[in-house]
């Protein structure tokens, strides 16, 4: 048992004495000077510490809010696209990593038929909307499939089948001198309505627009 | 015994209870009629020269006291029924020093840039020295390592070795665990090859379903949109940098842990009882059934 006496060590009881004031004492302080410093070190250590550790994560998270210029690539005549099936245009989409940073497009004219501006030209991308593996376009069926794990779209980019949640991605074009150019890329709803890109695998439109919202480091919609 | 004289004394194996210190000397005969051969100065420097190891032990050790800690480590008591299954952390740890060790090598020689990770990939495994064999050795060694770390886990979860006390050290293992993953994950785009180029791909944009936050985890990983050419060299400073140091920190954390709390014994194995139990109402009188009061 460890009662009162055991903490004074088998010494007398003393009767109780004033505390002596601590150095530096004065009539109606809030706060020790031992406290003071206390609270001092501690908020200069924090002040230190944030100095280090906040430009270091700034540095690190900063791409995020980055957006890259915009680039537009020459990728052929006017004439060279028809409008009842595509043509394979490969481009240069991120710099700076040679091949790597190409990607592959299927572009043809807008068609009448499927109620598009005949002027217009409709550039694919074939990036799966799965998990971004490379699809093709299969001439035979009017149909682009995946590789990886079976994904399906109709002529449009529209899914047919597979696990893909929403259209193909396509990218802005333009026609400067009779010259077909391909920009930035942009995703689409179920509806085919332009929204900012998404990685693949996110779904458009609705709620999702909230629940995976768009980044600062893509391009606006056209 | 005659490596025992080569241990500085706090470093030896503690006697078992009971049995002393060893034999007692001889008493001493009468000096003055057969004097102790005085040795050889050649015989004292061998002495000496003898008890060098231990006299350098003897002196790290009064400098940092830790020959207490590490006789409380080596010689810690296991409990019986203690298997070749309780090996499989420390397989775990030697898989992770091999891959610690075969990563420094390889960054010798490898290039963190996109258009020269492949081309420093292919000069190690058909150039370099021995090159195709350390890499592989970190390559499969990372595989091993992922089987390993699931079968300690699943050794420690189906011998209940997570309950209390040791629930922390689960959770460190869980840590441990992720990181160990996302060593995977990271490492895997370094050859920067057709396969790991889409595999890093497909695994960014899993990544990016989460919804809220996950494609800002995809751009975080990226560094941008898209795969570029910051990709590369932040998952080299992810895979080698900082992960690594977490993971050193931690199973520092839980290797502490294991030592302090001890290890469980298999589930199979029951409590034992003392043979004569003494009945309860002698032990609340403070005797058991000899009459001699209990130990503890």
């Amino acid at each position: 048992m460890a009662d009162e006496a055991d903490k004074r060590n088998g010494a007398e009881a003393t009767p109780e004495r004033a505390k002596p004031d601590p150095p530096g004492y004065f009539e109606g302080e809030s706060m020790t000077r031992r406290r003071a410093f206390t609270v001092a070190a501690q908020g200069l250590g924090g002040i230190a510490g944030a100095a280090i550790v906040l430009p270091a994560v700034g540095f690190a998270v900063a791409p995020i809010f980055h957006r890259g210029k915009e680039r537009w690539e020459v990728v052929g005549p006017v004439d060279d696209f028809v409008e009842d099936t595509y043509r394979q245009v490969v481009f240069t989409e991120t710099e700076g990593i040679a091949d790597a940073g190409k990607t592959l497009a299927y572009v043809r004219k807008g068609s009448e038929q499927l109620g598009e501006d005949p002027g217009e030209i409709v550039a694919i991308s074939n990036r799966c909307a799965h998990l971004g593996c490379p699809v093709r376009f299969v001439e035979a069926a009017g149909n682009f499939i995946c590789p990886c794990h079976g994904g399906v779209y109709d002529f449009v980019g529209k899914v047919l089948g597979g696990p893909p949640v929403r259209p193909l991605d396509r990218f802005q074009t333009r026609i400067r001198a009779g010259q077909v150019e391909v920009g930035p890329r942009y995703s689409v709803t179920s509806q085919l309505e332009a929204v900012r890109a998404r990685d693949p695998g996110e779904f458009t439109g609705g709620i999702w627009e909230y629940l995976y919202p768009p980044r600062p480091s893509t391009f606006p919609p056209p | 015994m005659k490596l025992d004289s080569l241990i500085p004394a706090p470093l030896r194996k503690p006697a078992k209870p009971g049995t002393g210190n060893g034999t007692p000397g001889a008493a001493p005969g009468d000096l003055k009629t057969s004097p102790p051969e005085r040795p050889s100065e050649a015989q004292r420097i061998a002495d000496r020269a003898k008890e060098a190891p231990a006299d350098v032990l003897a002196w790290v050790d009064q400098r940092t006291g830790g020959a207490g800690f590490l006789t409380g480590m080596l010689y810690r008591k296991v409990p019986k029924g203690t298997n070749w299954f309780y090996t499989l952390g420390s397989a775990t740890l030697f898989a992770f020093i091999v891959q610690a060790v075969t990563g420094v090598f390889l960054a010798m020689f490898y290039v963190p840039s996109a258009t020269e990770a492949y081309s420093s990939i292919s000069h190690i495994n058909n150039d370099v020295f021995l090159g195709q064999f350390v890499h592989g050795m970190h390559k499969w060694g990372a595989t091993v390592m992922v089987i390993l770390i699931f079968l300690h886990m699943g050794r420690t979860f189906f011998f209940g070795a997570y309950k209390y006390p040791r629930e922390l050290n689960w959770v460190i293992g869980v840590v441990l665990l992720i990181l160990t993953m996302t060593m995977a994950f990271t490492g895997y785009l370094l050859p920067f090859d057709q396969r790991s180029f889409w595999a890093s791909i497909v695994g960014i944009n899993i990544n990016g379903t989460g919804p809220i936050v996950g494609p800002y985890l995809s751009d975080f990983l990226r560094a941008g949109p898209e795969l570029g050419a910051t990709t590369l060299a932040r998952f080299y400073a992810i895979h080698m940098l900082l992960i690594p140091g977490a993971l050193i920190a931690l199973i520092g954390a839980h290797l502490y842990l294991v030592v302090k709390l001890g290890t469980t014994a298999p589930p199979w194995l029951r409590a034992e009882r003392p043979k004569s139990a003494a009945p309860v109402s002698q032990l609340e009188a403070g005797t058991d059934g000899n009459g001699s009061p209990p130990t503890r």
